[in-house]
């Protein structure tokens, strides 16, 4: 061998312990997922032994209205909770961009929700909820009010509210600190050619902090479909199938039907609802991008 | 077009004070100038005329209504930022037009003016580019244009063009001149390029540690500072100082001191053979100083030459006085070897002197 072509080899020789651990942790485990999902497969018997059924998992689950419904509850939840979300979180930026006292110590506080654990999150919500002794129907009571059947009939409602709660401070630190970094002498000069504050805010910042947006709301999407611990511990899926999304739904098709095969083919739709999200992101970062450099040629060819 | 009265202006940060009480009175269609030192406050005066700080003391009238309480957007003015504060997101017709369609004006009217506007500063085959797609300079054309498009009464700059490389800066410098002469409004203007305040001004106000130090013509500071501060910095090279002390032998003033004896004339030598203390610092521009080898020992200031900086047609010559550096401004070609001692007369009408400890004018 060469001398130049080892030094030519020499950066994958490097890349190589890598590459491994990167097959052996994400891509076994992921083939496995895809492998199993062509399989009736019980949890009793090893891959090997289960019997191959082609595509039959898929197409039971497509026509399986349960499947349907679970899919609708978590379309629903996640475009729900990331729409709010996006409001309050950018709200609550817009209005705590200010420079006064003590304001440090509120914005802390703001994100300490996102520091919970979901599974305390999912059980202070539930205590909260209670029909009889639950925070809310007390307040209400006290208040003369009729009482809620929070986690009975409004319970995709309640745990909306709950992730609400949890997740706004993330899409409120994002915004805030796109915020922080506009251009402070942008607004100045809209401030003089006469733009009142909602003015700034519509036609001046809200466009400014567009790409920050719109990143913070994908990441909020993709993480709203996967998310199971809340839920399952404020109301397991139910009452019905009102709350079974779709991650739940996967944990308990594998331990409660024992049905590996099918929870497998599951997570491959789940999968590939959030590749196509992903991907969506990364064309518009890419176009972003494309858009900057054709702009920076633009402005070379003319220096 | 409106009077601006400036009446006692001051601004604290905290305990910090910046502005020490600021008294200006500017005239109708005036180009003023804001000049000083980095850090003296100019930026901040302009910001509060303009409204984007708030006034600590004192008032701003304009037209003898007092305004420091008026939002920016409710005092009629337009400004020019050091970093342009071009809107990114919007092209540059947009950019010019913003403030025309906040204050919903017909289309009509907007697509006239923008177009107008941006012929005028040479921006017509851009007006669908973003700000980021444009070079400095047009970024700067760019600013101006939307500040020209809002037909306002008064025009503020903050340093427009420091960020230009010099040669656009001279050109800028000379469209800008025109533009104000064209247009006829009141403008204030902030730099801390001497050069621009001279050529720009119709008035210059020359400030330093939050004090105004002096205003006045271009003419009348360059050639009557009222103390050495002014004096050191307006014109370039900057003027040279030497201390000295008054002798008055025998009816006539003299000012001498290391390396120089220097008889003063006219009304400079009534102030010096008043002045109460016999210290005083002696200030001549470069170009009061003339080679001249055959001037008397007495009108002349003889000079050990250490460093000669050629600059075309002129060179600056660093010089010794004992042991004070003094400059002097000299034709190219005259041969002159470092290390040599020449001879240059001093003009009469050059000559500055001032207070020893207070630096004031005598
Ligand atoms: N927000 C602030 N808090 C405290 N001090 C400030 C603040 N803004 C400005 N200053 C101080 O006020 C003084 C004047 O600032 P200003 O920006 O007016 O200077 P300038 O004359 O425009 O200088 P330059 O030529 O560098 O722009 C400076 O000493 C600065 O440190
Ligand atoms: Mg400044």
């Amino acid at each position: 061998m060469s001398i130049a072509r080892v030094n030519r080899m020499t950066p994958y020789m490097f890349m190589a312990p890598a590459a491994v651990i990167m097959a052996i942790a994400l891509i076994y485990p992921l083939g496995y997922m895809i492998w199993g999902s062509f399989r009736a497969w019980d949890p009793s018997q090893t891959i090997g032994e289960a019997e191959f059924v082609g595509l039959k998992n898929y197409v039971t689950l497509w026509n399986d209205p349960n499947f349907r419904e679970s899919l609708g509850v978590t379309l629903k939840f996640a475009f729900f909770v990331v729409t709010f979300e996006l409001i309050i979180g950018v709200g609550l930026a817009l209005l705590l961009d200010r420079n006064i006292r003590g304001m440090s110590l509120l914005r802390t506080m703001f994100i300490l929700p996102m520091m919970i654990a979901p599974v305390v999150v999912g059980l202070m919500w539930r205590y909260m909820y209670h029909p009889t002794v639950g925070t809310f129907n007390r307040t209400l009571e006290s208040l003369g009010l009729p009482s809620v059947d929070w986690l009975g009939s409004h319970a995709l409602m309640s745990v909306i509210i709950a992730d609400i709660w949890q997740w706004t401070p993330f899409i409120f630190i994002l915004s805030l600190a796109a915020l922080q970094s506009l251009p402070r002498s942008a607004l100045e000069a809209a401030r003089i050619d006469g733009a009142t504050a909602w003015q700034q805010i519509w036609y001046i910042k809200l466009p400014l902090m567009m790409p920050v947006l719109i990143v913070t709301g994908l990441l909020r999407l993709i993480d709203a479909f996967k998310v199971l611990e809340v839920i399952l511990v404020m109301t397991e899926g139910g009452p019905g199938l009102s709350t079974e999304i779709l991650a739940l739904r996967i944990s308990r098709t594998a331990t409660e039907f024992r049905e590996l095969g099918v929870a497998a083919a599951m997570s491959n739709y789940l999968l590939m609802l959030l590749l196509i999200l992903t991907l969506g992101m990364f064309a518009f970062q890419r176009i972003q991008e494309a858009r900057a450099a054709r702009i920076r040629a633009a402005a070379e060819e003319d220096v | 077009m409106p009077t601006i009265h400036l009446n006692n202006l001051i601004k604290r940060y905290g305990e910090v004070q910046v502005l020490h009480g600021v008294e200006l009175e500017l005239a109708d269609n005036e180009f003023t100038v804001l000049v000083g030192p980095s850090g003296c406050g100019k930026s901040t005066t302009l910001r509060m005329v303009a409204g984007l700080e708030d006034v600590t003391e004192g008032e701003i009238f304009v037209d003898g209504k007092p305004v420091s309480h008026l939002e920016p957007k409710d005092r009629d003015l337009a400004m020019v930022f050091q970093d342009y504060a071009l809107y990114p997101h919007m092209n540059v017709a947009q950019n010019i037009s913003f403030a025309l369609r906040l204050a919903r004006r017909p289309k009509a009217e907007i697509d006239a003016k923008v177009k107008d506007v941006a012929a005028t500063v040479g921006l017509t085959e851009f007006l669908h580019r973003k700000p980021g797609a444009l070079s400095g300079g047009q970024r700067q054309r760019v600013a101006m244009a939307r500040a020209l498009a809002k037909d306002s009464s008064l025009f503020l700059f903050d340093e427009p063009l420091s960020n230009l490389d010099a040669k656009l800066r001279g050109q800028m410098r000379a469209e800008l001149a025109l533009m104000s002469q064209r247009v006829q409004k009141s403008m204030i203007y902030v730099t801390h390029d001497q050069i621009e305040a001279m050529t720009l001004a119709d008035r210059i106000v020359v400030m330093n540690g939050g004090y105004v130090q002096q205003q006045g013509s271009p003419e009348e500071l360059f050639k009557r500072p009222v103390n050495k501060f002014v004096a050191g910095f307006l014109g370039s090279p900057p003027m040279n100082f030497l201390s000295g002390e008054i002798q008055d032998r025998s009816g006539e003033i003299y000012i001498t001191g290391q390396g120089f004896d220097l008889l003063i004339e006219g009304e400079k030598a009534q102030a010096a053979r008043s002045h109460s203390d016999r210290t005083v610092t002696l200030g001549v521009r470069p170009s009061d100083l003339r080679f001249d080898e055959a001037a008397p020992k007495n009108k002349a200031l003889s000079l050990d030459v250490t460093v000669s900086e050629y600059v075309g047609a002129q060179s600056v010559l660093l010089c010794q006085c004992g042991a004070a550096n003094v400059m002097v401004e000299l034709a190219s070609e005259t041969p002159v070897a470092l290390g040599q001692t020449l001879n240059f007369a001093v003009n009469q009408n050059g000559v500055h002197l001032f207070d020893h400890q207070k630096e004031t004018a005598l």
